[in-house]
């Protein structure tokens, strides 16, 4: 008995003058932190998406407030908190340009043939581990087993029958879905971009047409039709000149494949 | 006392490395040698810890804990000081070489886990060193703990230029050459000194 309480009480004593000293320490060797750190924090969204190409929302923080870092990288906090961000650095910042994701392949599984039933893990780079593509014909197809929904942190990408689908009210534009598509056809656009081609295919048409209802067989009627000069077909695509592009809408209206998107 | 003083620094430096011999503390010596500097910073920060919990340990062992017939609850002690000093550690790097705090990142909180560090202290015990041989124990231990990293460290900034196979990228090939280095080591077991 009279060991354990001679052993609580040794050990008990040294916590406590080890306590101390490290109270005392801690003291002595405190750390002034920045205090606009902590402000411009509170101001992001803290979702740590990355969006801004620093390691989550304190990063992002931190490498502002010590002025390495422009204020309207977050575009996932929106323009107020660009523009509080910038108040709080006493610049004038401007607010991000909004981005949003935009899925470049109209594939949905009722248009685009199939290979073959794919029944494995739910993966896209699984999926794509046969016959190098994926389960549809085209090889530039949107696979659709969602490794964009399962990156997104808020909720804005499903796929939808077979392709997925950005829901353009939620996403933030963080990019983070662009980043976990195996094939490189989710991109990021303006929010200001209405119209946007939704196909990555570059088969010639007559090859395409066989494989895909809807794909873009780069017929060129757009390219005729545009006004502006926006939009060109190369390599068998047509492409928008987001620079150029007057939004008006008439390629989506021409296009005999209806492949082009229009959110106006 | 002179010469086991030098017996003993040798020893823990060279014959004896407790990377290399012992085989301690082998956790920040793979997670840290990827660069010479923070190598040198993680050494430097385990001899200053080694040092000084050899110190501290020795004084709470022999004046309070044995007294008391305590002596079951030396690791107990020892860990408690051990982990009080890497706060210490901590807070001051981070207060005075911010850089050297950053570069260090995860490993130095994790030198309260090194078992190089309660390692020495314990073997302080079982070899029975008084004051002074403890102290010189430890930190010629943590001198031979720094050797042998800012070594290796020096070895993997080699290693990325060399034309090795693909399949030992990382880690392997990273244990390979530790496992060399280790044989290089062995050439001073059996040294006698005096």
């Amino acid at each position: 008995m009279k060991t354990i309480l001679l052993s609580i009480v040794v050990l008990g004593v040294l916590g406590a003058v080890f306590g101390a000293i490290l109270a005392f320490a801690a003291k002595v060797f405190h750390v002034e932190v920045d205090p606009r750190e902590a402000a411009i924090r509170e101001c992001l969204a803290g979702a740590n998406c990355g969006g801004c190409g620093y390691p989550g929302c304190d990063g992002y923080a931190k490498a502002v407030a010590a002025g390495q870092a422009p204020t309207n990288k977050c575009v996932a906090s929106g323009p107020e908190a660009a523009a509080k961000i910038a108040e709080i650095m006493g610049v004038s910042g401007g607010a991000a340009v909004k981005q949003v994701a935009h899925v470049a392949c109209s594939g949905a599984s009722d248009v685009a043939e199939p290979r073959f039933n794919y029944s494995g893990p739910e993966d896209c780079r699984g999926a794509m581990l046969f016959g190098g593509k994926g389960s549809k014909w085209c090889t530039f197809a949107c696979v659709g087993l969602g490794n964009c929904a399962r990156a997104c942190q808020f909720d804005a990408m499903h796929v939808e029958n077979g392709v997925a689908k950005v829901d353009r009210s939620k996403c933030v534009g963080c990019g983070a879905c662009v980043e976990a598509c195996p094939k490189s056809i989710v991109k990021l656009i303006p929010e200001s971009q209405v119209i946007m081609p939704a196909c990555s295919s570059k088969d010639k048409g007559a090859q395409l047409m066989k494989i895909c209802k809807v794909g873009c067989i780069g017929c060129m009627k757009c390219q005729r039709e545009c006004p502006a000069d926006a939009i060109v077909v190369t390599d068998n695509l047509a492409r928008v000149d987001v620079d150029k592009c007057v939004q008006c809408g008439h390629c989506a209206d021409v296009c005999p494949r209806k492949i082009i998107d229009f959110f106006g | 006392m002179l010469s086991s003083i030098l017996a003993i620094s040798l020893g823990a430096i060279l014959t004896n490395n407790f990377i290399f011999s012992q085989f301690l503390g082998i956790c920040p010596f793979l997670g840290c040698s990827s660069k010479v500097d923070t190598a040198t910073g993680m050494g430097l920060a385990v001899v200053f810890v080694m040092g000084l919990a050899s110190a501290i340990c020795w004084v709470i062992d022999t004046y309070i804990l044995i007294p008391l017939g305590l002596a079951f609850l030396e690791t107990l002690a020892f860990i408690l000081v051990i982990a009080s000093l890497v706060q210490f550690v901590e807070m001051f790097l981070k207060k005075s070489v911010p850089s050297l705090y950053e570069a260090l990142g995860i490993y130095l909180p994790l030198i309260t886990t090194n078992c190089a560090v309660l390692g020495v202290v314990l073997l302080n015990v079982q070899n029975n060193y008084n004051f002074l041989e403890s102290v010189v124990y430890g930190i010629t231990g943590g001198i031979g703990f720094m050797l042998a990293i800012v070594l290796f460290a020096s070895v993997r900034e080699r290693i990325q230029f060399a034309d090795y196979p693909e399949n030992f990228e990382g880690f392997p090939i990273c244990l390979v050459s530790a496992a060399l280095v280790a044989l290089a080591f062995m050439g001073f077991s059996g040294m006698q000194i005096f």
